[in-house]
């Protein structure tokens, strides 16, 4: 199992979420984060009060994967985020130990 | 039209007292007036929206209450003594009489200064304007002042700034026997809160992290609809003031209007060539400098004379809102740079561009072949700068002395709506 972290625009949230839908996935968590990396911040200007800002808002997205599914998933991820302009963002794949299901006690694929 | 002030007199003497009050009042300027009395108290809740929405998120309701308990107290303080103060019998050119203390004799008839209206609706007309000037002036120390303070030296500048002031141009004072033009109160309203605002921004010092921290404006929306019933409420600031519902009216109606969208044209033009943008603070600036500009000069200027009075300020206070980055002082909602700069353009402006042709009673200026209006003009703007300069200087530092002027610092972080009145704006 995979668990896949997705850094992306926020305005792409719905398409990436209807591509993961079409593709099965059952379940998604989503945070709201600011941050940068190379696409870096903007600046604001106030009557002449300049204030560089540094973090951009993001979205991030967490799905846990099989290991069949991993692959499929990332692509569909990396092409509704797409706009092929800086900032479009990352996604990272982890390892996952295990996975319990609180209702039922499922254990692994089952509780996905 | 205050220069009215002296025919007024003169027709008051001659008629007999029961017959004046039957004759003189007209209805039709008593209903101008009264509604334009209603517009100038709306432009005070208009100016704490304006602020209110340029201050972090933690200090919008005590910017707030500076101008909403502001009509509370100059109010009170108007019908006690200020009016009396700034149209009672002229003393020494200098102050009015204790004539109208607690508004003794003002009444239902003619006013002595107005005898078209009511002597009641003038002196409510002008307490419009008396509560306004004071609330212009808490731009400046907005975001760390203490309230009773703030509520003490309120009361103090009117009594002692505004109310003298007020006096010199309008009541039968030296500035309005020299022949210096202000229609609505160049000189009365924003020269002497700009100048005021100047001086408290020192007094009270920088608030903490300014200029390195950013402090940008949480709610723009707010200072945009502020705005907005600010240049709604100026038409009966400046139309109002005619004093009569009658063609000069109509003019100072239109030199308003068009001298408010001349600058937010072109503050807005002056921020997209220097920065490439323009932006939404900076319009709705841009009309209230316009605005605040063309006040002493409504009456006097042809149409043509407000858009290039409004272009000007539009311009001029753009840049002069940046000057306290350099000069150090921490004029939190740019009352200098609007009020004090846009005032003293619009009174020197007064100066060229006013022409007997608008107004008869008015006077020529230099573009009419009469210089010398801009000196006298000058002299008014230097005068009224002065006085409010020191004078506030000194009420500030007596009030700091027994009182204590600024926020500590732990409030202050916290914000003055919890730290100053226990509530915030947004709790969800």
């Amino acid at each position: 199992m995979k668990k896949v972290e997705a850094i992306i625009k926020p305005f792409k949230l719905d398409e990436v979420k209807e591509a993961l839908s079409g593709l099965g996935v059952q379940g998604l968590t989503v945070s709201e984060i600011k941050g940068f990396g190379r696409q870096k911040g903007h600046t604001e200007l106030y009557r002449g009060a300049e204030y560089v800002v540094d973090f951009l808002p993001k979205v991030k997205l967490e799905v846990i994967v099989t290991d069949e599914k991993l692959a499929e998933v990332v692509s569909a991820i990396e092409n509704s985020a797409k706009t092929g302009r800086i900032g479009d963002g990352k996604i990272f794949v982890l390892p996952i130990e295990d996975v319990i299901r609180i209702r039922t006690g499922e254990r692994g694929g089952d509780a996905i | 039209m205050r220069s009215k002030t002296f025919a007024a007199i003169a027709v008051a003497l001659l008629a007999s007292p029961a017959a004046a009050a039957e004759s003189t009042i007209d209805k039709g300027d008593t209903a101008w007036i009264l509604a334009s009395s209603a517009l100038v108290l709306f432009m005070t809740p208009g100016l704490a929206l304006f602020y209110g929405g340029m201050t972090r998120q933690k200090n919008i309701l005590s910017t707030l209450m500076h101008s909403i308990f502001m009509i509370g107290i100059i109010s009170v303080q108007w019908a006690v003594i200020g009016y009396t103060l700034a149209f009672g019998s002229d003393i020494g050119s200098f102050v009015g009489g204790m004539d109208y203390f607690m508004l003794n004799g003002v009444g239902l008839g003619p006013s002595p200064i107005a005898d078209n209206l009511p002597d009641l609706l003038f002196m409510m007309f002008q307490g419009m304007f008396a509560i306004i000037t004071p609330a212009l002036i808490t731009g400046a120390f907005a975001e760390r002042m203490r309230f009773v303070p703030f509520a003490v030296f309120s009361v103090l500048w009117a009594t002692f700034v505004y109310d003298p002031i007020c006096h010199w141009v309008w009541g039968g004072g030296w500035i309005g026997d020299l022949g210096a033009l202000d229609f609505a109160g160049g000189t009365v309203v924003h020269i002497s809160s700009g100048t005021a605002a100047l001086a408290a921004a020192i007094v009270l010092g920088r608030r903490l992290g300014w200029p390195n921290e950013p402090m940008p404006p949480h709610n723009l929306p707010l200072t945009v609809l502020g705005a907005g019933i600010l240049w709604f409420g100026w038409f009966g600031f400046n139309a109002g003031s005619a004093l009569a519902a009658d063609g000069l009216a109509a003019s100072a109606f239109v030199t308003t209007h068009m001298a408010a969208a001349a600058a937010t044209v072109t503050w807005g033009i002056a921020e997209h060539l220097q920065r490439g943008k323009a932006s939404m603070l900076g319009a709705a600036s841009g009309a209230v400098a316009g605005l605040v500009a063309i006040t002493p000069a409504a009456g006097f200027v042809t149409v043509n004379g407000a858009l290039v009075i409004g272009g000007i300020a539009g311009v001029l206070c753009y840049l002069a809102v940046s000057w306290k980055f350099k000069l150090g002082y921490d004029d939190s909602l740019d009352v200098v740079g609007v009020h004090g700069v846009g005032g003293s353009w619009g009174a020197i402006a007064t100066g060229i561009f006013a022409t007997t042709a608008v107004n008869p009673g008015g006077a020529d200026g230099l573009l009419a072949g009469n210089p010398g209006l801009v000196w006298t003009q000058f002299i008014s703007v230097v005068a009224t700068m002065a006085y409010s300069f020191i004078v506030t200087l000194v009420l500030l530092k007596l009030v700091d002395a027994t009182m204590g002027l600024r926020a500590d610092q732990e409030d202050e972080i916290q914000g003055l709506d919890l730290s100053q009145h226990g509530e915030r704006a947004y709790t969800s």
